[in-house]
């Protein structure tokens, strides 16, 4: 455990020091705003090690409380992005206020039942209700329906990522922090792994009216790269080797999944409407898309196959 | 003497400003952008469209320290002094000007925004006179003309505050966290013999356009 911590941090350091010297070094606009994303995820990975920091010496509520905070921001950022009006306040208030907290107590007190239907059966039938109620039948289904996404992505998939500390797999009590570790890891390293390669031998773009940034060769060698970390990385999950590999697959997968999919809201919605609004203090959604997807998914492979 | 301490008391922020203007900033989550318009502490009136009780605050939490130490906004004395609080909140820690909206002659409603401006004060203005949908900027007072009529050596910055009216819309006590903007643009000075109602026009429009910058 301790060593898998060390070398994250080793690697960051270097990655940072790396960072700052390319940033000086840099002319043209194009490589500077290259550097400058590099640079964005490497901080981003410096939260990661920090919520793990957290879990070390905190305990498993602290870490819940902090994908609680991420979970706030996120929807902050999602439903700035997307229209809604006078009608939806209560709404809204009650997303922020009720529901996402909630989640987060669900996830604490690990009552699993509650947890994986609050957001999906209560607050899909609470929204609308509201809604109607407020008066406005504007496009009606639009709001409610982006309200609901916004709750579902924000708060209830991401929260399936804390939710793995509160696993019990045989063989490995006491030990959930490091299946947490390990998935952050694998997800992250795969985003930034896609990145790197699209960068170096990107030609064939995936979906090019969506994200001219996605490429074939940078998914592909992101996701074999990542996968192959993943499956070197066994010994800290209660996985065989083989099961490792697979379900770093299918997360980096998701990840991918999950990038492409926000690219697409960004580009309906937030490019031409409050794009601009979100500098400066935005970037949460960005960071974390990739997690949104993976970690139900996750979640639920290592429930079914592993825990008891 | 008395006078001289009263300018050195006002020109010194509170000690609970600057933490409230971090907060008011983290809640707001407001980007703020100075486009053609320097941050330079001058002696300005900042107006700004109004469609949130969180306008006025936003704006002024906007500022940077040493502007906003010199800056006092002009607020509806019914609404600040309803209560201890905010009427506290309103003269010591924004150090605002309360006006009364129901005065009728209007060279007196305006004489302690002049007293303010010959004391060396920047304001903060909403020349709307009251808060809007957010949909459309209404038609401005002429009080922003008189004042700039009568101190011809200042210049008026419009600013824009965007999504406020979602955080806390008109009718809402609770506030939904969303993302905000506070935009300065280029100053804008009454020309020689321009008359009011088109200086009033070309303001509002100076305004409005800063939406799509």
């Amino acid at each position: 455990m301790t060593w898998l911590f060390g070398l994250t941090i080793a690697f960051l350091i270097a990655g940072t020091v790396a960072g700052q010297i390319l940033k000086r070094r840099m002319r043209s606009d194009a490589a500077q705003a290259t550097v400058a994303n590099l640079n964005r995820r490497i901080g981003a990975w410096w939260v990661l090690c920090l919520v793990f920091g957290a879990a070390l010496a905190l305990g498993n509520g602290a870490v819940i409380a902090l994908f609680g905070l991420f979970s706030f921001l996120a929807l902050r950022e999602f439903i700035t992005l997307t229209p809604t009006n006078r009608g939806d306040h209560r709404s809204l208030f009650w997303s922020f206020f009720l529901f996402t907290p909630l989640q987060y107590f669900l996830v604490w007190i690990q009552w699993y039942g509650m947890f994986s239907i609050l957001i999906p059966v209560y607050a899909f039938l609470y929204i609308p209700t509201r809604t109607a109620i407020a008066g406005d039948s504007s496009h009606f289904l639009e709001r409610t329906a982006k309200i609901h996404w916004g709750l579902m992505i924000s708060t209830y998939c991401l929260s399936h990522a804390p939710a793995l500390l509160t696993l019990n797999i045989p063989g490995y009590a006491g030990q959930n922090a490091k299946l947490l570790f390990y998935f952050l890891l694998v997800v992250q390293l795969s985003d930034v792994l896609q990145y790197a390669c699209g960068k170096l031998l990107g030609r064939t773009p995936i979906a090019p009216l969506i994200s001219p940034n996605k490429t074939w060769e940078g998914f592909l060698g992101g996701i074999a790269l990542a996968t192959a970390v993943g499956a070197a990385l066994y010994g800290v999950t209660p996985f065989r080797p083989w099961q490792a590999a697979a379900l770093s697959l299918l997360i980096t997968l998701m990840g991918f999944a999950g990038g492409l999919t926000m690219s697409a809201i960004k580009r309906d919605h937030g490019v031409k409407d409050y794009g601009t609004i979100i500098t400066g203090h935005g970037g949460v959604l960005d960071r974390i898309d990739s997690l949104c997807f993976s970690a139900p998914i996750f979640f639920h492979l290592t429930r079914y196959f592993f825990a008891v | 003497m008395s006078q001289l301490l009263k300018e050195r008391v006002c020109a010194r922020a509170h000690p609970c400003a600057g933490p409230l203007a971090s907060l008011a900033k983290w809640i707001t989550g407001a980007n703020t952008r100075w486009i053609d318009c320097p941050a330079e502490p001058r002696q300005r009136i900042y107006f700004a469209n109004h469609t949130s009780h969180l306008d006025f605050v936003a704006l002024w939490a906007a500022l940077p320290e040493p502007i906003r130490a010199r800056t006092r906004p002009v607020a509806a004395r019914e609404y600040w002094v309803r209560n201890a609080v905010r009427s506290y909140l309103a003269t010591n820690v924004f150090q605002s000007v309360l006006i009364s909206r129901t005065d009728t002659a209007g060279r007196n409603l305006l004489s302690p925004l002049l007293d303010e401006l010959e004391r060396g004060s920047s304001l903060i203005l909403f020349p709307e006179g009251t808060r809007g949908n957010g949909d459309e900027v209404a038609e401005f007072k002429a009080g922003l003309y008189h004042l700039l009529h009568f101190k011809p050596e200042i210049e008026a910055v419009p600013v824009y505050l965007e999504n406020l009216n979602r955080i806390l819309p008109k009718g809402e006590f609770l506030p939904v966290p969303l993302l905000s903007r506070v935009t300065f643009g280029p100053p804008i000075r009454p020309q020689a013999g321009e008359p009011k109602s088109e200086f009033l026009d070309r303001a509002r429009r100076a305004l409005c356009r800063l939406k799509d910058l």
